[in-house]
């Protein structure tokens, strides 16, 4: 038997405040292999972090680890000085963090912060050092290592920093990485590409994984074991595919259950959309939008001329009435800027958005027609509710500006019945947002959406800042007040399994253009642009378990 | 760089003429030039003459353009309360004041940068919590007050330090310096001291704000997670990071040790041009306090542009033409 | 549809507690009592403008009334009898006049010359803050411009040349009337930019976030999304540099009365007394400029503290 690389035992941080004490991790115990992926998966709060930042001895302020052991390699390294600690970081454990922009320092080359790292763990000269830099980027994917070794991390984009970021962490040969959210800022995309660097730097160097996330499909490609943590306890321990397959908790099962997969079987699948465009509900028709790049307006006096940058180009759909169409894209393809198009934020620059035959940017009419029909709800529950206004306010003032309702009585009515709609309890409308959680807050934004009686709603990433749970619940939601009030939905997301589960017809944007469009099934068994492949390929999945 | 620095030079004459501008209308429309020059007891007739001899009837447009052209050339015209040209009162106060801003800019720098790197290092320190509370008196205290106290005990109580004025001054070339002597060495400690302390405590309570922030990066948690040494993280990665947002408020708040003189020169008596512009507003001198105005403008205005260079040397980004870290 | 369940999530059970009890369990307050120095700077700062503004009832001598002064009770040493038979608690100046009804009387005037500047400050900062961060574009950079130039300057110079150049437009005969006026404007305007550049910034942020676009979309006037979204979202920050400018401001308009362009000395303030004490400073006479001096640096350093610590309540993130 093989001593583990890592063993957590009867580990448990607190942190006390000023009237309470959170307790982040209660008493959790597991190992971690030689050369093993062990994933730890949960959802927000259940404590993850905590874990790695117990592990490798980064606890901030006031947290502090009350009781439990920590052993690397059987050595006991929790009750180490702070000096002997900080020797393990980089040496023995390494650590990659969520963000690759934010994890570099903007103000030193890639090089000196990777000879840096090298030089105060390992006895190498300068040369030696900058030779083990050159090579340990060529390993990571960086091409061109020995010339972009003197460059600044802004010069490289995202993925090919978190390449950077997980060569720092592996570069004093540690056993173990700790790596926390690594490709949660990523697209999917570089995702695929990130996590692969991530598994095979580390088993080239024989280092132990701990992957930190709360994406159980990253989790399903990459890790050999996993570890469930729900409010700072582990709910369930084992292989992956034990796990997936046969969940044996409850909490485990349900938060499998309400994963979106892009190939699980549709309950309730909406039926595929007719071909016929012209009766279309909602017809976008060549949507076009240029943004000027560069300087503010005090420089533009002494620039004559600007560049252009089409962030939509050309853009063609319909949506039928009580359908949802998804609209994928990774991050800057132009989704939400398509959004802010057709509910009036930003005016086309060319093309034609038709809600029911009415022209929305066709001056004061238009206009009218559009506030009446379309509404919109946002990715950030936290943003999206103004902080100082009661719920009760929030959710009447659609029905105030349009003229709906007006006396005290019926608007308060009003508002009653829809948190009755969304089911959260009437009486919570004397309330502020900041009491709710981030599912409740989506409901009040729902409801507020619902104010004004529209026909047709824009749902701009509505789940993607909510966990896994929540976001099921969400979902169910929507779609049931789709089927009560007729309402058709344009619903763009970066998550194909939740387009998947939601529409009937789907479009892939791609840098501002729309690479497919058709009915949801046939894009996703039958995709015919590369780039929707690549994506289909890419997306992490709990279908795809390894 | 170099097309920035076109563009940058380019602003500040913008600025420089904005300035003049207001210069322009304060030196022209405050009060009446001609009654002030000629006082009551004189003739319509002496009046229109000089009118027609200050080019005051001319159209607006050509009044501005000489008073542009005549203070490029330093012409600032007569002072009305002291009947001598503004550019040699000007000249003859600078040293003083220069002088003294450059000695407690030193002190401010110096000292602020120190005490801030301290008490972001060890904010629990008793030491830290001594000069935060220090530093909160400071900005509470008004300067005059400072100056007024510091006067009380090392010039009234202990008689070691002078109270007022340049002590001994050595005339070199037109400069007349108080560097060389040891009274006008000694005259300068208590004034340099009084101007120093508030934008000493600005930029101790910046640099320690900035540092701060710049240790809760994820950076700085990284370089700590790759088991870089504490010395390195604070003194490598920390300070210079410190340092981008520091430079520029620094620079400007040096600037306005030369404005701020103003108060110290008075309490002191220091024979600056900070004293000669508050005993101008008293009488309302107006051509002194355009021209004072246009010299506090120039100063910032060469030192916003050191600024700019500065902050192109240290942070790549902007060498490359990013707009945000991001 | 009706058998979907309610959220599942901690439930939600409607409270009704009052606006006050909500404020004595809220962190604010929390912060407040566990800093001693915060209630005692509270207390400080309530004495002393509840002292400057029932001075008329509560100074123990007239000191603007020439009939009741007596220069032969001048220079009395305090908490000693006079030469008439007064009593002089913090001592007499040389016209006989009571140095602690003058300071009553003073405070009166620094504090009533700092509260309404720092409005005047606020109102213009606020507004053009808001204007500058909602609508952006070339009334940003010029209002920006304008504010970033001035706050390159010490607001003392900027008060003094607004003062000077005051002077110079008001006739004579009415600039003793209207010196009060002048130095509010000037202070205020000195001390706008930096209200506008704070609210700005938080404008920007907050016109980003999407409460905003949902008013925007059902097509409310830009001027109430201002005015009932964005403005009760950025009242943090402003009434922390509130707190802090109004020191600011009491601080200069004392310098601008130490400097002799400040109030008239019919109306002396603070800073006006501690100039006239000074003027006995080497003849021993030290308690007409200390007391003055005292009463100053108290109200400077509350109100500055009282700043300080609702800026770190307000943004528990320096905690």
């Amino acid at each position: 038997m093989t001593e583990p690389v890592l063993s957590v035992k009867n580990l448990i941080v607190d942190f006390p405040f000023h009237n309470t004490n959170f307790r982040a991790v209660n008493d959790i115990s597991f190992d971690i292999m030689p050369g093993e992926v062990v994933g730890v998966v949960g959802e927000s709060g259940a404590g993850k972090s905590m874990t790695g930042s117990a592990v490798i001895g980064l606890i901030e302020r006031p947290g502090r680890i009350t009781s439990g052991e920590i052993l690397l390699k059987g050595q006991r390294i929790d009750n180490l000085p702070e000096a002997d600690r900080a020797k393990l970081r980089g040496k023995r454990i390494g650590m990659v963090f969520q963000d690759p922009l934010t994890s570099l320092n903007p103000l030193y080359t890639i090089g000196r912060q990777l000879i840096e790292t090298i030089r105060t763990h390992l006895p190498l000269s300068e040369e030696q050092a900058r030779q083990r830099a050159i090579d340990l980027l060529t390993e990571a994917g960086i091409p061109k290592a020995a010339d972009r070794i003197d460059a600044y991390p802004h010069q490289f984009s995202g993925g090919m920093r978190q390449r950077v970021v997980i060569a720092l962490a592996i570069a004093a040969g540690p056993e173990l990485i700790i790596a926390d959210e690594p490709t949660s800022a990523l697209d999917v995309s570089v995702q695929a590409q990130i996590i692969k660097v991530l598994k095979e730097l580390c088993s080239n160097h024989g280092a132990a994984v701990m992957l930190i996330t709360h994406d159980m499909g990253v989790i399903a490609q990459t890790a050999d074991r996993m570890v469930v943590m729900h409010q700072g306890k582990i709910v369930e321990t084992g292989t992956v595919g034990d796990i997936i397959r046969r969940p044996r908790e409850p909490y485990t099962v349900k938060l499998i259950n309400s994963i979106p997969t892009i190939a699980s079987d549709r309950s309730g699948a909406p039926a595929s959309a007719p071909a016929n465009d012209d009766g279309a509900f909602v017809q976008i028709k060549g949507l076009v939008r240029d943004f000027e790049l560069g300087g503010g307006s005090f420089t533009k006096v002494f620039k004559s001329k600007t560049e252009i940058f089409r962030a939509v180009s050309d853009v063609s759909f319909s949506i039928q009435k009580g359908k949802t169409y998804g609209l994928v894209g990774e991050s800057g393809s132009g989704k939400s800027t398509c959004a802010k198009m057709i509910v009036g934020l930003i005016r086309p620059t060319e093309g034609k958005i038709l809600v029911d035959g009415h022209d929305v940017w066709a001056g004061g009419a238009g206009e009218r027609e559009r506030r009446k029909r379309v509404q919109m709800i946002f990715q950030d529950p936290y943003a999206s509710l103004n902080p100082r206004w009661r719920v009760a306010d929030i959710i009447a003032e659609p029905m105030r500006t349009l003229g709906i309702a007006t006396n005290k009585g019926e608007v308060e009515g009003r508002v009653a019945d829809l948190l009755n709609k969304v089911r959260l309890d009437p009486s919570v409308m004397r309330k502020f947002p900041h009491e709710f959680s981030g599912g409740q807050r989506q409901r009040i934004a729902i409801a507020r959406a619902l104010s004004s009686q529209p026909e047709f709603i824009v749902c701009d990433e509505p789940t993607s800042a909510l966990d896994v749970s929540v976001q099921a619940q969400v979902l169910d939601l929507m779609r049931a007040l789709q089927d009560e009030f007729g309402l058709t939905y344009l619903l763009i997301s970066h998550n194909l399994a939740v387009v998947r589960q939601m529409s009937s017809a789907v479009g892939v944007l791609h840098n501002g253009v729309l690479v497919e469009s058709g009915p949801t099934d046939d894009i996703f068994d039958n995709p015919q642009a590369d780039y929707t492949r690549m994506l289909l390929d890419a997306v992490p999945d709990i279908s795809k378990v390894a | 760089m170099l097309a920035f620095v076109v563009r940058r030079l380019l602003q500040s004459v913008i600025v420089m003429l904005v300035v003049a501008f207001i210069a322009f209308l304060v030196f022209r429309y405050v009060g009446d030039p001609v009654t002030s020059m000629l006082g009551q007891d004189s003739t319509i007739a002496d009046h229109e003459e000089l009118r027609e001899r200050l080019g005051l009837n001319q159209p607006f447009y050509i009044q501005f353009y000489h008073f542009v052209t005549n203070a490029l050339q330093g012409q600032f015209g007569i002072s009305y309360r002291l009947q001598q040209p503004v550019a040699k009162l000007i000249m003859e106060r600078l040293p003083a004041t220069i002088e003294l801003a450059l000695a407690s800019a030193t002190i401010a720098l110096v000292g602020g940068v120190v005490m801030g790197i301290y008490t972001a290092l060890r904010p629990r320190a008793f030491t830290s919590g001594v000069i935060m509370t220090a530093s909160l008196i400071g900005v509470s205290l008004p300067t005059f007050l400072i100056g007024i106290g510091l006067i009380y005990v090392f010039a009234v109580e202990l008689k070691v330090l002078p109270s007022f004025g340049r002590g001994t001054v050595t005339d070199i070339g037109w400069w007349r310096t108080g560097l060389l002597t040891e009274s006008g060495l000694r005259s300068l400690i208590l004034p340099a001291i009084t101007l120093s302390l508030f934008q000493l405590t600005l930029i101790m309570r910046l640099v320690r704000a900035e540092m701060l922030e710049v240790l809760r990066t994820d950076y700085i948690r990284f370089a700590r997670a790759r088991g870089l040494s504490t010395r390195a993280i604070n003194f490598g990665h920390a300070l210079r990071n410190t340092m981008v947002p520091v430079i520029t408020i620094t620079g400007l708040q040096l600037g306005s040790v030369i404005a701020f003189a103003i108060i110290t020169e008075t309490v002191f008596q220091w024979p600056g041009v900070g004293s000669l512009f508050v005993n101008s507003v008293q009488v309302v001198d107006v051509p002194v306090m355009a021209a004072y105005l246009v010299f506090v403008a120039l100063v910032f205005v060469v030192i916003n542009l050191f600024v700019d260079i500065l902050y192109f040397i240290v942070d790549p980004r902007l060498r490359d033409g990013v707009r945000s870290g991001k | 549809m009706t058998d979907l369940p309610h959220s599942p999530e901690q439930p939600v059970v409607a409270a009704k507690v009052s606006r006050w009890k909500m404020f004595l369990a809220s962190d604010i307050f929390w912060s407040y009592r566990r800093s001693p120095v915060t209630i005692l700077a509270s207390i400080i700062a309530l004495i002393l403008v509840l002292m400057a503004v029932f001075a008329p009832l509560l100074a123990p001598y007239d000191p603007f009334n020439p009939a009741t002064l007596n220069l032969m009770d001048g220079m009395t040493a305090p908490n000693t009898e006079s030469y008439t038979g007064k009593y002089f608690a913090f001592g007499s100046d040389n016209q006989g006049r009571d140095v602690l009804s003058s300071i009553m009387y003073g405070s009166r005037v620094s504090l009533f010359v700092g509260f309404a500047a720092t409005m005047f400050a606020m109102v213009m900062g606020v507004g053009l803050g808001l204007v500058a961060g909602y609508f952006g574009g070339l009334w940003d950079a010029f209002i920006m411009r304008v504010a970033d130039v001035q706050l390159s300057f010490p607001a003392i110079l900027i008060a003094l040349l607004i003062f000077g150049v005051a002077r110079g437009v008001i006739p004579a005969n009415q600039q003793e009337g209207a010196a009060i006026w002048v130095l509010i404007f000037a202070i205020g305007l000195a001390n706008w930019a930096q209200f506008a550049r704070t609210v700005r910034g938080a404008t920007m942020v907050e016109r980003q976030k999407d409460y905003v676009a949902a008013a925007r979309i059902l097509g409310v006037n830009p001027f109430l999304i201002l005015l009932r979204h964005v403005l009760p979202n950025v009242l943090g920050p402003v009434l922390v540099i509130g707190t802090i400018g109004l020191a600011l401001a009491i601080i200069e308009e004392a310098t601008l009365s130490y400097l002799g362009v400040g109030v008239p000395p019919t109306q002396p303030s603070l800073g006006t007394l501690i100039r006239i004490g000074q003027q006995f400073l080497f003849s021993g006479e030290w308690w007409i400029l200390l007391f003055p001096a005292i009463t100053l640096i108290l109200l400077a350093l509350s109100v500055n503290l009282l700043g300080d610590w609702l800026r770190d309540a307000l943004n528990p993130k320096l905690r």
